[in-house]
């Protein structure tokens, strides 16, 4: 038995054992172990290689992997709920939503004071738009209530204006809540027109009006940073009204002895007669919408900080006091519209590979002038621009267009049956065929090229036929290239948007184009979120299992 | 010629080919062989052998004229029912299919029976002493290992003609001399008749039964081997095959079996007339390295002439020393290594002569 190999070059078995021989590790010339050193000399290198990769690291860095780690983040972000109510979140921890019961006067009073807020900061309306994705209605009773919610302040202001006039007055307020010194040296300010220090809370105040309190210094810190102007000057909202009167009603003051503590002392001793208004009743007044069970339930579902809402409702489920169930038939959208990307996709992948395989197979056996010139054809789409393409067909395949123009013209169609090829299914898989089919064939191309014209001549010689050695010899060794083709154009395919959303119509569009719709007209950004997220999942799935079946070290790209 | 083609196995009949329309790569190629016969087409790059061995395979169309095998002209029947073992230089194993399947491959498009096909591949494997690889991909093997194996496939099928284009070029030379002898033991062994493609001069030697000459299109000469190297036919033959001195003059005088050469540096030397047929024609006269004698005792006719060393190089089993003579300098002579061959020295100057019938008159183009 003689070949090229046996025999030539040293024998393992020797090099193992003349290296077992030495005790201890192998050392360098320089005595350091060569472990350590080839490391080090290897670690060089690497660091030189990361630098010369780095600006494209830095890049895919801040254009890939952070847009989808953003996106795979706001599937399931839903601070939102949390963030603009937190009173009322916290206090729906202790309501239970089975019991069919509205929540009590905590939660309400918890609305109260977020909501008025969120008025202020304009934030409730968002708010209303995110649970609106919920159930439709709430976009509506959160615009409304941001107007009405002043109504209930109103009832506690009034009567403390009523009482004594001074508590229409800003420093009066300041007074009773602000460290001395600053109200001190705010008030010399204001008279001299210079700019003043910020808000400094009294000492203990906290304590002696916890509500009171809160909300003064929510409204100081919105005056100052929002509205750029001083507690000392402005009237605090009605909120702190209503927090005053909670406060004396429920707390002794008697012990206070700061400044304002007799129109304090003398409000305490009014409160018990006010007239009061309770927040439930107040909310009631404005929407009859807050006595509705459903609107707490839906707020206490989408109360926590994360929420698997967004996947359920992209897979047409949502949320129920049962657990997640499927929507109504009618509802459901998404299930559909994965289905049809896919099976589109896949009709698109196997007419390119139809229709590419044999332009790949001229490509790479006709000589190389004229290889060239087609090769150019087969990129010319590129060279123009996608929607001048799209528009194209659709001239093409619309009723009144080239195709049916013909088809009459020669008989075959009656010309009030023109064929409806476009705003469908079957315009979709054209269009997208004709501008995908580059990516098929040139993969193709560059694993055919490797596979040289002495296999199919072999095959001949040894008795095949043509057919016989094309598929049994040519065909296996071109399947590198379909698959590399097909993984190309199918992913391409599952994400495409703006040819479906051109010649699609509503019956061939693409999932991609409700992701689109989602984030650009309805703002649901965390249920597109939730949709791409799937749609990676699932490609990533395909790409597993053609793994699996196929071997993705049999994809050449050339 | 009449009754040559009834025995002729394989025959090529005026047989012109051309690629573009304007230029012949094969010009009037007439060949046949019989059965059995070892036939190498040897031939400088671009002569034209592949084309000639795809022609015979199918692969490509005669211009003009016949290819027969078995007395049937086989111009318009496709390759893959010639029934023709081919191999090709790269091997052509297929990738994807193992050893043993890319040897089953002929048999299964020949419909053959999976018990009937499994004994046939064993039965080459084993031929080619590859029994063990059955179960390995091509890329597994190493050069001379795929060689076999396409060699192996070329002949299962039982194909009483098998085509080789240059099937060793890849391999080193050890082990290309070693495949020489195993391709030939094989042939000779089954009985099959072998038309080889070489530009290696020393495989066509060592291998054939005859030996085609191919240059520009043309077979320069079809001899067996020994003819080839010590007869031949012309000078182009006569450089391309072995170690070959030429010296070049003009016929003084010819006669049957006999001519003299008058050197053009003055000296008169006697050769044989190959293709020189008259007085005055310009000529080119061939002497092998091996037939000159250093300080000849010869007869009173023969001729001698004065050469200066240029060069003594050792080479183990036989001496080589570049002289000058008749004003070129590269004539080279080689003798044995004996005990008592003298080592000349760069500058000594001797004489030379050699036999008349070593010497031959050819054309001196
Ligand atoms: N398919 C082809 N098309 C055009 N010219 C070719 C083709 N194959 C070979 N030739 C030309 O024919 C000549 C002979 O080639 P070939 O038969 O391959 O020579 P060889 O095998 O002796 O090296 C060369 O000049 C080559 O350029
Ligand atoms: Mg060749």
């Amino acid at each position: 038995m003689t070949d090229a190999t046996a025999g030539a070059g040293p024998n393992p078995q020797d090099a193992a054992a003349k290296a077992a021989e030495k005790p201890g590790p192998m050392l360098a010339a320089d005595g350091t172990p060569l472990k350590k050193s080839l490391s080090r000399a290897l670690r060089r290198q690497k660091l030189r290689a990361l630098m010369l990769i780095a600006p494209l690291l830095i890049f895919v860095l801040v254009t890939f992997v952070a847009p989808i780690a953003d996106m795979l983040f706001r599937s399931v972000e839903n601070q939102i709920v949390s963030d603009t109510l937190p009173r009322t979140t916290a206090a729906l921890d202790d309501w239970n939503a089975d019991s069919g019961e509205l929540p009590g006067e905590a939660v309400y009073e918890g609305l109260y004071y977020d909501m008025v807020i969120a008025e202020e900061r304009k934030l409730h309306t968002r708010l209303g738009s995110r649970l609106n994705y919920e159930q439709t209605g709430l976009s509506s009773l959160f615009r409304q209530t941001g107007r009405g919610v002043d109504d209930i302040g109103e009832v506690y202001f009034d009567q403390f204006d009523d009482l004594n006039p001074a508590w229409d007055e800003a420093v009066t307020w300041a007074e009773l809540m602000g460290e001395p010194n600053w109200v001190a040296e705010a008030k010399a300010r204001a008279g001299n027109d210079e700019s003043i220090p910020g808000f400094e809370m009294k000492d203990g105040i906290e304590d002696l009006l916890p509500r009171t309190a809160e909300m003064y210094g929510i409204f100081a810190e919105f005056t100052e940073t929002e509205d750029e102007d001083s507690p000392i000057e402005e009237e605090p909202w009605e909120m702190v009204h209503v927090a005053l009167y909670q406060d004396l009603v429920s707390q002794d003051v008697s012990g206070y002895d700061g400044a304002q503590a007799d129109l304090l002392n003398e409000a305490k001793a009014a409160v018990g007669d006010f007239e009061t208004i309770g927040f439930k009743d107040g909310f009631l007044e404005i929407e009859d919408d807050w006595g509705n069970h459903d609107i707490w339930a839906t707020i206490k579902t989408y109360s926590p900080n994360y929420t698997n809402g967004y996947f359920l409702a992209a897979v047409d489920m949502e949320k129920t006091p049962d657990g997640p169930a499927l929507r109504d038939e009618n509802e459901r959208i998404y299930g559909i519209l994965f289905q049809r990307t896919m099976f589109m996709s896949l009709m698109i992948t196997f007419s390119c590979i139809l229709l590419g395989y044999p332009v790949a197979w001229l490509l790479a056996n006709l000589p190389s002038r004229s290889a060239n010139l087609l090769l150019i054809l087969v990129l010319l789409p590129f060279w123009t621009s996608l929607l001048v393409r799209t528009s194209a067909w659709k001239v093409m395949l619309q009723q009144q267009g080239v195709i049916n123009d013909v088809l009459v013209w020669l008989g075959l169609v009656a010309d009030d049956a023109r064929l409806v090829m476009i705003n469908n299914q079957f315009g979709t898989i054209v269009a997208m065929t004709h501008i995908l089919l580059p990516f098929m064939i040139l993969p193709l191309y560059s694993v055919m090229q490797t596979i040289p014209p002495s296999y199919l001549r072999a095959a001949k010689s040894l008795g095949a036929t043509n057919w016989t050695a094309f598929w049994r010899v040519y065909f296996p060794q071109s399947v590198p290239g379909i698959g590399a083709g097909s993984i190309l154009v199918f992913i391409l395919a599952i994400g495409y948007y703006i040819t479906p959303e051109i010649v699609g119509g509503t019956t061939g569009t693409f999932i991609s184009n409700r992701i689109a719709y989602h984030i650009s007209s309805s703002l649901n950004w965390g249920l597109a979120a939730a949709l791409g997220t799937i749609l990676l999942a699932v490609v990533m799935a395909l790409y597993w299992c053609y793994d699996k079946i196929v071997g993705i070290d049999n994809v050449k790209l050339g | 010629m009449a009754d040559g083609s009834n025995e002729a196995f394989v025959a090529f009949e005026r047989v012109q080919k051309s690629y573009d329309g304007e230029n012949l790569v094969v010009k009037d190629l007439n060949l046949s062989l019989p059965k059995g016969e070892f036939l190498t087409m040897l031939g400088p790059s671009g002569s034209g052998k592949t084309t000639c061995l795809m022609m015979l395979a199918g692969f490509e169309t005669a211009t003009h004229g016949e290819i027969k095998i078995g007395g049937v002209s086989i111009n318009h029947i496709p390759p893959h029912k010639r029934g023709i073992g081919m191999v090709f230089q790269n091997y052509a194993l297929f990738p994807h299919m193992t050893v043993a399947e890319n040897l089953s491959f002929p048999l299964e498009v020949r419909k053959m029976g999976k018990s009937e096909r499994e004994k046939k591949v064993k039965r080459a494997l084993d031929m080619v002493q590859m029994g063990a690889f059955g179960g390995r991909r091509p890329a597994q093997l190493s050069g001379g290992q795929q060689q076999r194996i396409a060699l192996a496939r070329a002949l299962v099928f039982e194909a009483e003609l098998v085509l080789m284009d240059e099937p060793l070029g890849a391999l080193d030379k050890q082990l290309r001399e070693h495949m020489q002898f195993e391709i030939k033991r094989i042939a000779d062994d089954l009985g099959i008749t072998v038309v080889y493609v070489t530009h290696d001069q020393t495989e066509a030697l060592t291998m054939s039964d005859r030996v085609a000459v191919f240059d520009d299109g043309r077979i320069q000469q079809l001899a067996p081997p020994d003819e080839l190297y010590e007869a031949p036919q012309n000078s182009f033959v006569a450089q391309f095959i072995g170690e070959n001195n030429t010296l070049e003059g003009t016929v003084e005088t010819i006669g049957s079996g006999r001519c003299t050469v008058k050197l053009d540096q003055g000296a008169v030397i006697d050769a044989v007339p190959v293709n020189v047929s008259q007085k005055g024609e310009r000529t080119r006269v061939s002497i092998r390295p091996e037939r000159v004698e250093f300080n000849p005792q010869m007869g009173p006719d023969a001729h001698t002439l004065e050469a200066e060393v240029q060069e003594f190089v050792y080479m183990g089993d036989v001496f080589r020393t570049r002289l000058k003579v008749a004003g070129k300098e590269d004539f080279v002579v080689k003798t044995r290594n004996r005990a008592d061959q003298v080592r000349l020295s760069p500058g000594e100057k001797i004489t030379i002569g050699w036999l008349p019938e070593d010497c031959r008159a050819l054309d001196a183009t």
